[in-house]
């Protein structure tokens, strides 16, 4: 597809799409359970609770109970979907997950809204940065960061059929739509946009920002590939490793800190594969603020203009 | 020889276990094994419907046992290799590379009768809840029965899940706590009260149980009968289960210096002339 296809076909969360997704796989499967640490509306898992109430548990404020509930629940053969904040769904419970449901081996989908920077005027206290490093150093941790409401409907449907661990991670505020008919496949980079000259590979809501850069350097005569990496672990390592042996040059965008996150399992594939020119759009070893979720992207180096200045610098130690 | 001397045999044999693996590695922790040893033969002996083989994770229609205070490892492998879940001279690998044994209890190298690896402590009540969840929605009319420890009882998550099974009605759900009143760095009055703790439990609403005798094998199996008696009224069920640390062995008993120690040849030597031999043999 040509960049400038792209279209956005309006806004709305990505966690709208985690609501309508879980109740479509409740649908499905009798054996999805839903259980939320008092943000039920927060994940829009109201609709699931709605439609099964007596597969829906409250557990209050209590997110390492609830990590464990869902490990006894799997155990037992549900499959459990938590529901909380990414904040409070990882750094707050990691001792949880790793033991009982990594190590263990749970299916349990472990479902975070409110990811990141565009979380919003709520601050840094809940704004995490540092998720899908976390998770991602998990040993069979499945870690999928999806970058609109379809592609996050999609995802929650998808997990629901995958049996074993997965972080779902998701975010508040409504947001470009541009994925309703594209597929979508655990583990499965997705092209958007071909190119010649730089490989953008995006996840979450850097990947309309990409977007929207890619196409303002295509008026600029630079003609960027652009890759959403939607499952960082495992890594669609083929595609990565295709696309650069022609581009020669990468960008990574994403919302969270730079230390970690899918850049970092994009240098750690390229090091040792295919070294080229690579720079980071990411969150620069900083907490986050209060601040509009436009704002605080540009704030800390994660909007539009960034990635622009990104794919430059790259392809000026490209020509080098 | 009744059932009821078999059982008594069978927890000679299993002290005898529990002190030979942590003799053999050097490593492990024998106290509160000893102490939970009458628990276990009751549970696996006479109290749970269990079907060892083949060994079935989900545990539909039998009875599910979580470990929660998993460090007490050396006393569920012997229960569980004595009851017909592997091999018994797998014993012998406890601690060891390449062993199924590890440590701590895990799901990882598949050893059967494990359902959730434990160890960090707080976290098997959760568990036990999500499984005993999961049973009554299945209308599978079987128990779930969870071991905590007392010092374990300071992690916050206890009281989260202990919260949440009485508001959500879990009454197919038994928690023993092992009330040694020991943790590592020393009683656990000195090192966290833990208050009334019959009154806490009532007041979060379970329904609360004391076994004076945790140690008295008779007294155990009663207790866990009466327990499952007590089910499907509204409320969970908690036995808060008095026991001796060390129990069987003159220098380990009611201290927390063997909470995590392995005896040395002599007294190694004098444990196992303590407890004597049984017709089941050693691994």
């Amino acid at each position: 597809m040509n960049i400038n296809d792209i279209k956005s076909t309006g806004t709305k969360a990505t966690r709208d799409g985690f609501g309508q997704g879980l109740l479509e796989a409740g649908r499905q499967n009798p054996n999805i359970v839903g259980l939320t640490a008092d943000l039920m509306e927060s994940l829009q898992m109201q609709h699931f609770h709605k439609e099964f109430p007596e597969r829906f548990f409250q557990v209050g404020i209590a997110e390492a109970n609830m990590i464990g509930i869902a490990a006894g629940l799997a155990t037992a053969g549900k499959v459990p979907f938590t529901g909380t904040f990414a904040n409070f769904s990882t750094g707050r419970v990691y001792d949880q997950i790793r033991q009982s449901v990594a190590y263990s081996h749970k299916n349990v989908k472990i479902c975070a809204s409110h990811a990141g920077l565009t979380l919003g005027e709520d601050g840094a206290t809940h704004q995490i940065l540092e998720d899908i490093g976390m998770m991602r150093m998990l040993p069979g941790m499945v870690v999928i960061n999806p970058c609109d409401y379809h592609q996050t409907k999609a995802a929650t449907i998808a997990i629901a059929e995958y049996h074993g661990p997965v972080y779902l991670r998701f975010g508040r505020p409504a947001w470009a739509m541009f994925t309703e008919n594209l597929p979508f496949e655990i583990g499965k980079a997705l092209l958007l946009a071909s190119g010649t000259d730089v490989t953008i590979f995006a996840t979450g809501h850097l990947v309309w920002t990409s977007i929207e850069a890619a196409q303002e350097l295509a008026a600029q005569g630079i003609s960027c590939e652009v890759i959403n990496i939607h499952t960082i672990k495992p890594l669609d390592e083929t595609a990565i490793l295709d696309s650069v042996s022609k581009t020669r040059a990468v960008v990574v965008a994403e919302e969270h800190q730079r230390n970690g996150g899918l850049g970092d399992a994009i240098a750690n594939l390229l090091v040792h594969k295919l070294p080229v020119p690579m720079e980071y759009v990411g969150v620069n070893d900083s907490f986050g603020e209060s601040g509009k979720p436009l704002e605080l992207l540009d704030k800390y180096g994660l909007g539009k203009k960034d990635v622009i200045w990104a794919v430059k610098d790259v392809l000026d130690r490209k020509q080098k | 020889m009744s059932d009821f001397s078999k059982l008594k045999e069978l927890s000679i044999q299993v002290r005898r276990d529990i002190v030979r693996m942590v003799y053999n590695c050097q490593s492990g922790h024998p106290g509160g094994s000893l102490g939970c040893t009458e628990f276990f033969v009751a549970l696996y002996g006479n109290v749970l419907k269990h079907k060892p083989k083949p060994f079935k994770m989900d545990g539909k229609g039998q009875d599910m046992f979580f470990l929660s205070n998993g460090h007490i490892s050396p006393v569920w492998y012997s229960v569980l290799a004595r009851t017909g879940y592997f091999e018994p001279k797998e014993l012998a690998t406890f601690r060891k590379i390449n062993s199924r044994l590890q440590g701590h209890p895990a799901t990882h190298e598949g050893l059967p009768g494990i359902r959730i690896a434990s160890g960090s402590l707080g976290q098997g009540m959760s568990a036990a809840i999500g499984a005993a969840l999961a049973k009554r929605m299945d209308g599978d009319p079987r128990w779930v029965f969870a071991l905590t420890g007392d010092g374990e009882l300071d992690e916050g998550q206890c009281w989260e899940a202990i919260m949440f099974a009485a508001h959500h009605k879990v009454d197919n759900l038994v928690v023993t706590v092992d009330w040694n009143g020991q943790q590592i760095d020393g009683s656990t009055e000195q090192v966290m009260s833990l208050g009334n703790l019959p009154a806490k439990w009532k007041s979060f609403g379970w329904d609360v149980l004391v076994l004076e005798k945790g140690n008295d094998l008779d007294a155990v199996i009663a207790m866990l009968r009466k327990a499952k008696r007590r089910c499907g009224k509204g409320k969970p069920v908690v036995i808060l289960m008095k026991t001796e640390m060390g129990y069987g062995i003159d220098f380990m008993q009611g201290t927390h210096k063997w909470h995590g120690k392995a005896p040395n040849q002599e007294q190694y030597e004098s444990a196992m002339a303590q407890l004597g031999t049984t017709s089941l043999g050693d691994f």
